[in-house]
C-alpha cells in the first residue's frame, strides 16, 4: 500500500519536499555521497599508515639500538626531533619537502643537461618531464599522488613515535632471555629475530595502543595536506547555501556537520579502546607479567 | 646587523598588531623570518600558559569528581573526560568555532568567543582540563593508603585532609605526566589558526607565519626549521620550570628517588 510515497522520494523537485523526505533527499545528494566516501578515505589512510608507521618505527628502533654509531645517532635523532616539534609543523613541512625532493631526484635523472638552478628566488623549477605527477595526467593521478604523499608524511611522523615505543619494548624483554640465547650460541642477529622480537609485543602493546588512538585523532589533519577528506566536505556542505546555487538552500550548518564528525570520532576511539582491551587480555595470557600473573591466579 | 634591528623593531610585535602593517612580500631575509615567527610565538605562549593555568583548576575538580563514589559527581566527570580525550582537538576547534558563530547570532555576549584569543582559549582550556583530569585521576588512585591512614590518625578529615595530604601527594605523583601534558599543550596551540579561527589582519601564531613564508618562498627548508628551533627552546623552558616545581614538590623525599619528567608518546589530541 501507499506506493505513492515512492514518487515523492524521487528527489526530482526538492522545493515540493518537506520534513523528513526533504532531509532524506538532502542527505543523499551527490556531494553528500562524496562526503560519506571521504570517511572511507580516512579508514584507508589508517589502514595503510598504521603498518607503514610500524615499518618506519621498527627500522628506527633497530637503527637506534645499532652498534654502528652513525646509524645509532640517526635513529635517536629521528626519534628525538620528530617528538620535540609540533607534529602539525612536520606535516606541513614534509608534504612540500617530499614533493620537491621527489621532483628534484627525477629532474636529475630525466634532464641531466639542464643548466639552470632549480631554486630561483621564490620558484622551484624543474623540467617538464620531471613534474610529479606529469602535467597532462588525469585528475585521479593527482589525487592519488597527494594521498600517497600524505600517507608517507603520516608514516614518517608516527614512525618516530612507534620507534620510541618499540625501542622501549625491545629493551624491556627480560635480560635473562637474551643471555640464555647467547649461552646457546645464537648470533646477535638470531637472538634479535628469534628471542627479542617475538617477546617484545606484550611490552609494546600499551604504547602502540596509545599511538593508534593518537593516529585516529590525527586523521583530520589530512585536511591540511590538501586531501578532500571529511573536514573538507563538512566545511563545504555545512556552509550557508542560497537558493541560487543549490536545490537545497539552508543556513550555516557547519556546527552540525562538525558535531557529526565529533560523534564519529568518539565512536571510533571508543570501539578501538574496547578492542585494544581485549587484545591486551589475549596477549597477556601466559606471559610472565603482572597482567598475565593476575589472569593465572584468577583461573587457579 | 642594523637592518636586522630595524626588522625586529618593525615586526617584533607584529603578531599583536604593532609595527609594520604589511607583511614582507618579496626578498625575504632570514632575519625577517626569524623575527616574524618569533613574534608569532607570543600567541603560542599566551594560549598555552593561560589554558594550562586555568585548566589546572578544572582538572583537579574533574579528577576528584571521577574518583568520587557518588554517581552524580562521577558520571559528568567521566563523560567530560571521554568527550575531550576521545575526539581530535582539531575537530573540537572547528566545532567550537562554528558553535560560537551560531551563539553570536543569539547574543552579542558571545562576540569575543568567535575570535581566537577567547574562543580558542576556551577550547584549549576544556581540552587540557580533560587530559590533565585523567592524569590527576590516575595519580589520585595511586596515593598511598598509608598516607591517608596517617592523616586520619592525626585527626585530619574532609577538606583539610585533601588540602594537606591527598592533593600534594597527587600533584607529586602526577607531575612527570603533567609536564608532558604541558609540552604537548604548547604544541597543540599551533592548530588554532588552521581551524577556522581567523587571523585578523594577519595576526597569527608561529606556525601561521612559518606556513606564510613556506607558501611565499615555496621553500619549506628555512621557516619550518626556524619554527622547530623556537619550539625546542620553548620545550626546554617548560622542562626547566616544571622540573623546578617537581623538585619543590619532592623536596621532603630522599633526592635520589625523584623521577625526572620524560617525553611520553601522547602527542596529538
Amino acid at each position: 500500500m501507499r506506493r505513492g510515497h515512492l514518487t515523492i522520494f524521487a528527489c526530482t523537485d526538492p522545493e515540493t519536499l518537506s520534513g523528513l523526505n526533504w532531509l532524506i533527499c538532502y542527505l543523499t545528494t551527490g556531494k553528500h555521497l562524496l562526503f560519506y566516501a571521504a570517511f572511507g578515505t580516512v579508514l584507508l589512510l589508517l589502514a595503510i599508515t598504521a603498518p607503514a608507521a610500524m615499518a618506519f618505527g621498527f627500522g628506527g628502533a633497530m637503527a637506534a639500538r645499532s652498534r654502528i654509531a652513525p646509524l645509532r645517532w640517526f635513529g635517536k635523532g629521528y626519534i628525538a626531533v620528530v617528538r620535540g616539534v609540533p607534529d602539525i609543523a612536520f606535516f606541513l613541512f614534509f608534504v612540500i619537502a617530499l614533493d620537491q625532493g621527489i621532483e628534484y631526484v627525477r629532474h636529475k635523472i630525466k634532464c641531466p643537461d639542464w643548466d639552470q638552478p632549480v631554486r630561483q628566488g621564490s620558484d622551484f623549477l624543474v623540467c617538464q618531464a620531471a613534474k610529479m605527477p606529469l602535467g597532462n595526467s588525469p585528475q585521479w593521478v593527482h589525487e592519488s599522488y597527494g594521498f600517497a604523499l600524505a600517507v608517507l608524511t603520516f608514516a614518517i611522523v608516527f614512525g618516530a613515535f612507534a620507534a620510541n615505543v618499540l625501542f622501549g619494548a625491545m629493551a624491556a624483554v627480560p635480560r635473562g632471555q637474551v643471555e640464555t640465547a647467547e649461552a646457546y650460541g645464537m648470533t646477535a642477529r638470531q637472538t634479535f629475530w628469534r628471542i627479542t622480537v617475538p617477546q617484545m609485543w606484550i611490552y609494546a602493546l600499551p604504547g602502540l595502543g596509545n599511538l593508534w588512538m593518537v593516529l585516529i585523532k590525527a586523521t583530520p589533519l589530512l585536511f591540511l595536506l590538501g586531501v578532500e577528506d571529511i573536514v573538507y566536505w563538512a566545511r563545504e556542505l555545512g556552509a550557508a547555501k542560497t537558493p541560487r546555487f543549490t536545490d537545497y538552500p539552508h543556513p550555516d550548518w557547519r556546527m552540525w556537520y562538525f558535531l557529526a564528525l565529533l560523534v564519529f570520532y568518539l565512536a571510533f576511539t571508543r570501539v578501538s579502546e574496547i578492542v585494544l582491551a581485549r587484545l591486551t587480555r589475549r596477549l597477556s595470557h601466559g606471559q610472565a607479567t603482572a597482567g598475565g600473573e593476575a589472569m593465572r591466579r584468577a583461573q587457579a | 646587523m642594523i637592518d636586522c634591528l630595524d626588522t625586529i623593531a618593525d615586526y617584533g610585535l607584529r603578531s599583536l598588531g604593532y609595527g609594520e602593517r604589511l607583511l614582507p612580500r618579496s626578498d625575504f631575509t632570514l632575519c625577517q623570518q626569524v623575527t616574524l615567527i618569533g613574534s608569532g610565538m607570543i600567541w603560542n605562549v599566551y594560549f598555552g600558559l593561560l589554558a594550562l593555568i586555568s585548566g589546572f583548576g578544572l582538572a583537579t575538580v574533574v579528577a576528584v569528581g571521577k574518583a568520587s563514589n557518588k554517581r552524580w559527581a562521577r558520571k559528568p566527570a567521566e563523560w567530560f573526560i571521554f568527550l575531550f580525550r576521545g575526539s581530535p582537538l582539531f575537530i573540537q576547534f572547528f566545532f567550537g568555532y562554528f558553535l560560537f558563530l551560531s551563539l553570536k547570532q543569539v547574543s552579542p555576549a558571545f562576540d569575543a568567543f568567535a575570535s581566537a584569543w577567547a574562543g580558542a582559549l576556551v577550547v584549549l582550556f576544556l581540552n587540557t582540563a580533560a587530559y590533565t583530569g585523567e592524569i590527576f585521576y590516575g595519580a589520585l588512585q595511586s596515593v598511598p593508603k598509608g598516607d591517608q591512614e596517617a592523616a586520619e590518625a592525626y585527626g585530619l578529615t574532609g577538606w583539610r585532609k585533601f588540602r594537606r595530604i591527598t592533593w600534594p601527594t597527587m600533584l607529586r605523583l602526577a607531575w612527570p605526566a603533567y609536564t608532558n601534558e604541558a609540552i604537548f599543550l604548547f604544541h597543540a596551540t599551533t592548530l588554532v589558526f588552521f581551524t577556522g579561527f581567523p587571523a585578523v589582519q594577519q595576526k597569527g601564531d608561529a606556525l601561521y607565519y612559518a606556513s606564510y613564508f613556506a607558501d611565499k618562498t615555496f621553500n619549506p627548508f628555512v621557516p619550518y626549521p626556524i619554527l622547530a628551533g623556537f619550539f625546542i627552546l620553548l620545550t626546554l623552558c617548560i622542562i626547566a620550570i616544571m622540573g623546578a616545581v617537581n623538585r619543590r614538590l619532592n623536596r621532603h623525599l630522599p633526592q635520589a628517588a625523584t623521577r625526572r619528567p620524560r617525553l611520553l608518546p601522547q602527542i596529538i589530541r
